[in-house]
């Protein structure tokens, strides 16, 4: 499974890349593959406030609804159009074209409540950094 | 969560080999998808073919002299009607006239009949077609022993017929009519093979002896390989009965609810006499208060248990709902008031509090082109119900 080593990870398996005081959030390769096909998403719209950890929207599956937890606290300023038009690019992007949500971070300590590459990779099962599966 | 051991097909390393993610289903260790994913499968199926493994399913022997008699008391629709090497599908139902289970009775020989019915009820299905079985008639329950594999789809006969021997050899089992039921030989291991399914496409189902189940499916998979045969899970199972709009047992229908209200009232056979008939007449004089209605849902997936809501108020509820692949929409069924069932209602699902606006639509979500023309060009010739298990 990819685990990219810029990001950060929640063990809710979302993902975070920080750019400036902006992180932009997705679900993890791992995520989308034990879901499946995903068929419909649910996103807050800007200008929203979410909290570390609490819920920031939903990801349905053919088979469930998922929640997606905020892995940061913040103001929702963009969402991802293009994923609500097209839910497959959870699947076939996680990391890039189907991210969710991007979040004015309140606080980056929140960040070192995260997971390392390292970590998450260990959390999912996965004892050597690869970059891919 | 129960610890008990999963019962598993013959066919469960092949699943492993295949990459399935294996999950408790019904007592089953049974593939949900294969690394195609659910959606890849669900296609499959209506644009080529699909191999699925249905071994979980049971399987009841009824022989003797009164066999079909003692069948068509206990099932809903014209049992005593059935030639030899046809199939109808029924309910069983109790004297309350709610459905025990919903099955397909096969008439494999002049005094045997095969009631396939579902995995989840096998073992109280059993109970019950013993207590209603007069005497003189042999109950046999063949669930271990029988293997069980559907192809489906509109490339299911061509497959089927490179690995499929009939006892005439000029004959093919394409020139099976729907709802018919021949003994073959299926890659080398005797067979019953039927043309039913619950796909919404033609297709077949294979009954094999368990322990020669292996060879016919890897053959029937080198088979259809060039043709685009994916081996299918029991979640595009799902997705393809609902666009089809055919019940499953624990959603649409259960020991709560009647075949009139479930819009299965053409499975009922009411000039004859059979468990819960009376019931059944009475609640069709009555009239049903509800009745299962077809969604399409904008803006939200609907799933079972969620609430149906009509001007604010909650009406019903929702027994199953998925993405429909082939038609591309939300799609779902629901137990909504009778004047609140027709087509055009405009009615709203609530999903994580929030109603979503939904649209009564009429009859099966998705038609099959292939299984119509299959249909007529049989017509006449087999009489069949609206839906088959598979």
């Amino acid at each position: 499974m990819s685990v990219p080593d810029d990001l950060r990870y929640s063990k809710e398996h979302e993902w975070v890349r920080l750019q400036g005081d902006v992180a932009t959030i997705g679900i993890t390769h791992f995520a989308q593959d034990q879901l499946g096909d995903v068929v419909f998403v649910e996103l807050p719209s800007a200008g929203s406030s979410v909290r570390q950890f609490s819920s920031l929207g939903v990801v349905e599956s053919v088979k469930a609804a998922s929640d997606v937890y905020s892995p940061v606290s913040g103001e929702i300023v963009e969402r991802n159009v293009k994923v609500i038009e097209s839910p497959e690019l959870v699947n076939s992007s996680p990391y890039e074209d189907g991210w969710l949500v991007k979040v004015k971070l309140a606080d980056k300590a929140d960040l070192d409540k995260l997971l390392t590459p390292d970590d998450y990779r260990s959390h999912i099962g996965e004892t050597a950094p690869s970059g891919g599966d | 969560m129960t610890t008990e051991a999963l019962l598993r097909t013959p066919l469960h390393g092949e699943h492993v080999a295949l990459g399935a993610k294996m999950v408790p289903f019904a007592g089953w260790e049974m593939p949900i998808h294969y690394p195609t994913g659910i959606v890849t499968e669900h296609r499959a199926v209506r644009g080529a073919a699909g191999l699925f493994d249905l071994s979980h399913m049971g399987e009841l022997y009824l022989r003797g002299k009164g066999a079909g008699a003692a069948a068509d008391r206990l099932v809903s629709s014209d049992i005593a009607g059935l030639e030899v090497g046809q199939a109808r599908y029924g309910l069983l139902c109790n004297e309350r006239g709610t459905i025990v289970d919903d099955v397909i009775v096969y008439r494999l020989e002049a005094e045997t009949y095969l009631i396939v019915v579902n995995a989840s009820n096998a073992a109280k299905d059993l109970e019950h077609v013993r207590r209603h079985l007069p005497g003189g008639v042999d109950l046999e329950d063949a669930s271990l022993d029988t293997a069980l594999i559907a192809v489906q789809g509109p490339r299911a006969a061509v497959i089927l017929a490179s690995v499929t021997d009939l006892e005439i050899r000029e004959a093919t089992i394409e020139d099976l009519a729907p709802f018919g039921v021949v003994a073959a030989r299926v890659g080398g291991a005797r067979a019953w093979v039927a043309r039913t399914g619950y796909t919404g496409e033609d297709g077949f189902e294979v009954f094999l002896p368990a322990e020669r189940a292996v060879g016919p499916w890897s053959r029937l998979l080198a088979a259809g390989g060039t043709l685009g045969l994916l081996p299918i899970g029991l979640g595009a199972r799902d997705t393809l009965r609902l666009e089809a709009r055919f019940s499953l047992y624990g959603n649409e229908i259960d020991e709560t609810t009647d075949p009139i209200e479930a819009g299965l009232g053409w499975t009922c056979k009411l000039d004859k006499d059979f468990v819960g008939r009376d019931a059944i007449a009475r609640a069709k004089e009555a009239g049903p208060k509800r009745r299962i209605a077809g969604l399409v849902v904008e803006g939200g997936v609907a799933r079972h248990g969620h609430p149906v809501v009509h001007e604010g108020a909650e009406v019903g509820h929702v027994t199953s709902g998925t993405f429909g692949p082939t038609v591309g929409k939300n799609i779902a069924l629901a137990y909504v008031p009778v004047a609140l069932s027709k087509t055009g209602t405009a009615l709203a699902v609530r999903i994580r509090d929030r109603d979503v606006p939904a649209k009564v639509i009429k009859t099966a979500f998705y038609k099959s082109r292939s299984a119509a023309a299959v249909r007529e060009r049989f017509s006449g010739t087999a009489e069949q119900g609206e839906g088959a298990k598979g």
